[in-house]
């Protein structure tokens, strides 16, 4: 049976990361190879590189982080942040990334998904939406840049169509839920791994173990995105999955 | 060609099985890997690479694989959720492998086959061995310290 996964996403800025590295006790917290390697050693089943640089010079390292953190680490990771064109695509994929997420330039560009996943796979295309409750429509809108576009585009329509467009997985992260700690939004993520046959990855709002359980358990998502308790070290990787598999799900062994 | 000194050879791949097989033609490499898989050397496919050693597949229907193996590659049909992405037990290393595709292999020769996964109900064969060459469905290189371990074991056959 396929492991449910455990995802920590690192922020990336001018090729540092930022945020969440004060607790660790590494010769550099911020170089992302030194971060990917101690993830890796504490059991994490897949990294997720997002670049938050605004200017597009501090994106152009994202290769060079790519082919930094592939030499050194033996497992999946995604490299996503204001990623616009097949050639930006192609050169971070060859320096050894396996996935690349996109979000606003999919919204903008809707054929960058289905020319990026025919060109690479669809295994390599990661449609990230963040999306917010619209309290009067009762349904959720899928916002840009950041956050700060509200688009108007339902999201379980986009998940929908980013599936149809060739999109392997879905990073959905609940605006509502984001940095509340209070736990993931699983209305919209079941609403929306229910609507589509490929992985979802929920993401926004764990605050303890049992937020993730929660997710695995009320909705048909296949992995959770942990970016904060895991930085700060409130929980560990292999505290999970000892619940994950006490709740006997599947989960990727530790050696 | 280079392949021919070397003491082994891997066969990665990622990406479609027809624009796969029409780049190996095009670059005149499908003589040199039949060659190379047939011989005593080890040799090892991962993924598509695997895939491509067989006769046909379900994803493109004009180009014909190398058939260095007969059977066929196949969507996945019962499974929901495709592409299967992520860790799954791989039955004779009773550790989990980091997998992503959605086609896989059906040997004729079912004798072939050493280790078989499930995905969502769906049984599927997840790598092969015929005497020294090895096939695999999921990514070694990226399956963490299992999948070291898995590439030093192809290594000492050398």
């Amino acid at each position: 049976m396929l492991a449910k996964r455990i995802i920590s996403c690192l922020d990336i800025k001018e090729g540092r990361v930022v945020k969440g590295t004060k607790f660790l006790d590494l010769k550099d917290a911020g170089d992302p190879v030194e971060l990917a390697k101690y993830y890796n050693s504490e059991g994490v089943d897949e990294l997720c590189f997002l670049d938050i640089s605004a200017s597009h010079e501090g994106r152009a390292t994202l290769t060079e982080l790519a082919e930094a953190v592939a030499q050194e680490v033996f497992i999946p990771f995604t490299v996503g942040g204001g990623i616009s064109s097949i050639d930006e695509m192609r050169g971070i994929l060859r320096a050894g990334a396996d996935k690349i997420a996109i979000n606003t330039s999919g919204i903008k560009n809707p054929d960058l998904i289905k020319h990026g996943a025919k060109e690479f796979g669809s295994q390599c295309i990661v449609l990230a939406i963040d999306a917010k409750l619209n309290p009067d429509r009762k349904s959720w809108d899928v916002y840009i840049k950041g956050g700060r576009e509200n688009t108007g585009i339902d999201a379980i329509e986009w998940a929908k169509q980013v599936e149809r467009l060739g999109a392997g997985e879905i990073l959905l992260t609940s605006m509502d839920a984001d940095g509340t700690k209070k736990g993931y939004d699983t209305e919209l993520t079941k609403r929306v791994a229910d609507s589509v046959s490929i992985p979802v990855i929920a993401s926004g709002g764990a605050g303890d173990i049992e937020d993730v359980i929660d997710v695995f358990k009320r909705t048909n998502c296949d992995a959770a995105l942990l970016a904060s308790i895991l930085h700060y070290k409130n929980i560990t990787v292999k505290e999970i999955k000892n619940q994950m598999k006490k709740e006997m799900m599947a989960v990727r062994t530790i050696y | 060609m280079i392949i021919e000194k070397t003491d082994a050879v891997v066969f990665p791949g990622v990406g479609a099985f027809g624009p796969a097989m029409e780049s190996i033609k095009k670059n005149k490499l499908d003589e040199i890997i039949i060659k190379s898989a047939k011989s005593s050397k080890p040799f090892l496919g991962i993924c598509l690479g695997m895939q491509v050693l067989f006769d046909s597949s379900e994803e493109d229907s004009n180009e014909k694989g190398l058939s260095v193996l007969k059977g066929k590659v196949v969507r996945f049909k019962k499974a929901r959720k495709v592409p299967h992405i992520g860790w799954n037990q791989v039955s004779s290393f009773k550790k989990e492998f980091y997998f992503v595709h959605s086609y896989y292999v059906i040997p004729e020769d079912r004798s072939i086959i050493s280790s078989e996964t499930e995905h969502e109900g769906e049984k599927f064969v997840s790598a092969v061995k015929k005497e020294n060459l090895f096939a695999v469905q999921f990514h070694p290189e990226k399956s963490g310290d299992a999948g070291l371990e898995f590439l030093q074991d192809f290594i000492k056959k050398v």
